[in-house]
């Protein structure tokens, strides 16, 4: 993988600066530790910190057409360039690499915008046209690769990660009020918007023109589901045996490399299926991670020492503690870039890195299938309250929430109506688009309360809500629910999180590159098209999955409760044994220096998780703890410290592979 | 005991969600499910939840019976009862 960044003169004609793209470049090198590249023209700087994987000889960055009038700096991989390049060849295209780069360039003089829908890939690029003085910025589907940007004093300043735009002398990044809102009810913030004010990003399946000083975005691509009743009548074996093959397919595909590539093993159905895949059906060498953590009610070692028998990889696991998280927390936020409500992204963040020093770049995950395949709890949740609303007074129906949760079978009359309350708020509404969310958000809204007098009165009247309603299909309400509970997690969760704090971030601190067959956008476009029933069927989750890798997998694995990958979450920051650098970031000093949180209310929270130390806390006061303490560094390193960072990426020598100087000044003075 | 699709329906979805480690010989069309310790209350629910979605109909709460619930045949026999239109009864 990679990162790119750039600065495009909209309306100013301020000269372009080496230094500066050099810096911008700099504070991303570790997304790119192999080879960095700059062009600049009057109009344009280019810049590429590169990840080595394909063509690792002749594929630097940045990179041309035939005769240099279009460049492209990439961050990603396209999967199925073997095939487009021969297409492009045949059309008369002229390719001096074997990179999937390359494609790009040739794929966008032959096609224009529309090389996007040609390309089964994970990638954030900025295309420029020197010609028609044109930048083309895209991002892949589902917002694998990420792609942020800002206008300040004319320009327009690009990067993979904030940081590089920060770096920038015209930015000063700030938090976004509103952005802390929608971070503390969605865990995401609604796209365009990022947790820093005024700059956004390109949104999963968009792409950006700029030109003459105009921007103008455009969607390619957005998840579909049929409308409800009108699923296909094909049986169960069908769809999986489909399933089957186009994962083959996907996972084939994100094979292609010129290093050796591995995989992440939790011990779960999906990763499980892709590793089983790479066993049974290609020839590539099978390596494995996992994490191992020190809190039996984790971990799931004993399903991962299964597979690693039964498949015979090469596998290498890390341990992870309470205390490890604590300790590389700073460093999970300074790459996440973004407030979190779960430290589940630390003990990946330690993952990567047992990769890297494993010198292995490149690893195959399983995310993707429970947004697609029906896996998480919430979808048996929003099924469940269907059941019930529609007989609300039913004094059956909500019992089958035991069986999601079997702790409320264990509760005592008083509580089981408490918990009746809370599941039955906004029971009968079923006509919001969003039904299945509301629990989950109106819980993590309830953090809220900590926000200080300042922050409430920056965020104003608005809420989310009207936000999130543009990014909704617009034909949601005539699909089943579970394709509606589907299509919010995946344009909220999924790229808004999951693939960029826990994802992305996450491998990149460590330069490893993870890819998705899963993600794949035709194993999406398959899944979407799979009936609700075979995705959940019943309660029983994944099922068409499930049946799709019987007998390549062990039952074990096909038959274990559904786990979801979890961390210890705010146990880690309390207790004698805390790191020093949480009570000074939640102390009245330290948060009146931010001014986001009210000290009191922190100050009666931590009491409270103090007092209650093993003993579990509730959900809602352990998110608490990790987004305060995660929002406070978060601040601390990017508005109060952040010049310190910028002034260490100066200071660093780059050497790059591609130096391009196509500015007038220069030729005329060579 | 001859079989039907509905009957097919229901094993197939008994089975899949409960029988575990048990063979689909070890149940019968007649048995108790309860009895057999098969399904317990919550079971029953998906049970419902299940019937609801695929065939289409809504269960009372009154109708969420032994009677109706409780074995595979009755349960077929609530099924074509409500699909059929009968007297719209519940339990008998």
């Amino acid at each position: 993988m990679c990162a790119i960044c750039g600065v495009l003169n909209m309306n100013d004609h301020e000269p372009m600066k080496p230094e500066t793209v050099r810096t911008m470049i700099a504070m991303a090198s570790h997304r790119g530790p192999d080879e960095t590249g700059v062009y600049l023209d009057d109009h344009v700087g280019l810049g590429h910190a590169r990840l080595s994987i394909i063509d690792l000889a002749g594929g630097s960055q940045p990179m041309s057409n035939e005769d240099g009038t279009v460049w492209v700096v990439f961050n990603g991989e396209i999967f199925n360039y073997l095939e487009l390049r021969r297409e492009l060849i045949s059309r008369g295209h002229r390719f001096k690499t074997s990179s999937d780069t390359e494609t790009i360039v040739h794929a966008f003089e032959e096609y224009g915008y529309d090389c996007l829908e040609r390309f089964n890939g994970q990638f954030a690029f900025a295309l420029w046209d020197a010609r028609s003085r044109e930048m083309f910025l895209a991002r892949d589907r589902l917002g694998i690769r990420p792609l942020f940007y800002t206008i300040r004093n004319g320009k327009l300043i690009f990067g993979s990660e904030n940081k590089s735009i920060g770096a920038h002398p015209d930015v000063s990044l700030e938090i976004d009020p509103v952005a802390l809102d929608q971070i503390f009810t969605f865990w995401v913030t609604i796209s365009p918007r990022t947790v820093f004010k005024d700059v956004l990003e390109v949104p999963p399946g968009h792409y950006l023109v700029v030109r003459d000083g105009q921007t103008r975005l455009e969607r390619y691509w957005q998840l579909d589901f049929p409308e409800q009743g009108n699923e296909s009548a094909r049986s169960v074996e069908d769809y999986a045996e489909e399933l089957r093959e186009t994962l083959i397919d996907a996972t084939r595909l994100r094979l292609r490399a010129d290093v050796p590539v591995g995989a992440y093993l939790s011990g779960g159905l999906d990763s499980s299926a892709i590793t089983a895949i790479i066993k049974n059906h290609t020839d590539a060498p099978l390596i494995t991670f996992s994490i191992r953590f020190e809190n039996a009610r984790y971990d799931e070692g004993g399903y991962q020492d299964e597979l690693v028998k039964h498949l015979d990889t090469r596998h290498r696991a890390v341990g992870c503690s309470s205390e490890d998280i604590a300790r590389v927390f700073p460093d999970v936020i300074r790459h996440a870039e973004f407030p979190i409500l779960r430290t589940a992204p630390a003990p990946l963040f330690m993952l990567s890195q047992l990769v890297r020093e494993s010198n292995i770049k490149v690893v195959l995950t399983g995310e993707g299938a429970d947004e697609f395949l029906g896996g998480y709890n919430i979808f048996k949740e929003a099924k469940i309250r269907h059941f019930w609303a529609k007989y609300p007074d039913s004094k059956y129906r909500p019992l089958l929430l035991q069986k999601l949760y079997p702790y409320l079978a264990q509760s005592p009359t008083r509580a089981r109506q408490y918990w009746q309350q809370f599941f039955r708020t906004g029971l009968e509404e079923t006509d919001l688009q969003y039904y299945s969310h509301m629990p989950r958000w109106n819980n993590t809204a309830k953090l809220k309360a900590l926000f200080s007098e300042d922050l409430r009165s920056s965020i104003g009247a608005g809420d989310g809500f009207s936000e999130l309603e543009t990014i909704l299909h617009k034909d949601i309400m005539k699909w089943d629910p579970v394709s509606r509970a589907q299509y919010v997690e995946v344009s909220t969760f999924l790229s808004g999180y999951l693939l960029s704090s826990q994802g992305d971030r996450m491998a990149m601190a460590h330069s490893v590159e993870g890819r998705f067959p899963f993600l794949d956008h035709n194993v999406v476009d398959m899944c979407s098209r799979i009936p609700a029933k075979y995705k959940l069927r019943g309660l029983n989750e994944k099922y068409v999955l499930k049946r799709s890798m019987e007998g390549e997998i062990p039952d074990c694995i096909v038959r274990r409760p559904k786990q979801p990958y979890r961390a210890p979450d705010s146990p880690c920051f309390l207790g004698p044994n805390a790191p020093e650098y949480v009570r000074e970031l939640l102390s009245d000093k330290a948060l009146q220096q931010s001014g986001l949180f009210d000290p009191a209310a922190v100050a009666r929270l931590m009491r409270k998780c103090e007092r209650k130390l093993g003993h579990p806390l509730a959900a809602k006061d352990d998110m608490a703890v990790v987004g305060v303490l995660s929002t406070q560094l978060l601040h601390r390193h990017f508005i109060e410290e952040f010049d310190k960072e910028i002034l260490q990426a100066r200071g660093t020598p780059v050497k790059s592979t591609v130096d391009v100087d196509a500015r007038s000044a220069t030729i005329c003075a060579g | 005991m001859e079989s039907t699709p509905t009957k097919k329906t229901i094993r197939d979805f008994v089975f899949e969600n409960f029988l575990m480690g048990l063979s689909e010989d070890e149940l019968c069309d007649t048995d108790s499910f309860l009895e057999k310790g098969i399904i317990d209350s919550t079971g029953v629910l998906e049970l419902v939840a299940f019937v609801e979605e695929s065939f289409e109909f809504d269960v009372e709460d009154e109708e969420l019976v032994p009677e109706n619930f409780d074995s595979v045949v009755k349960l077929e026999t609530y099924i074509r009862r409500k699909k059929g239109g009968g007297d719209g009864n519940s339990a008998s």
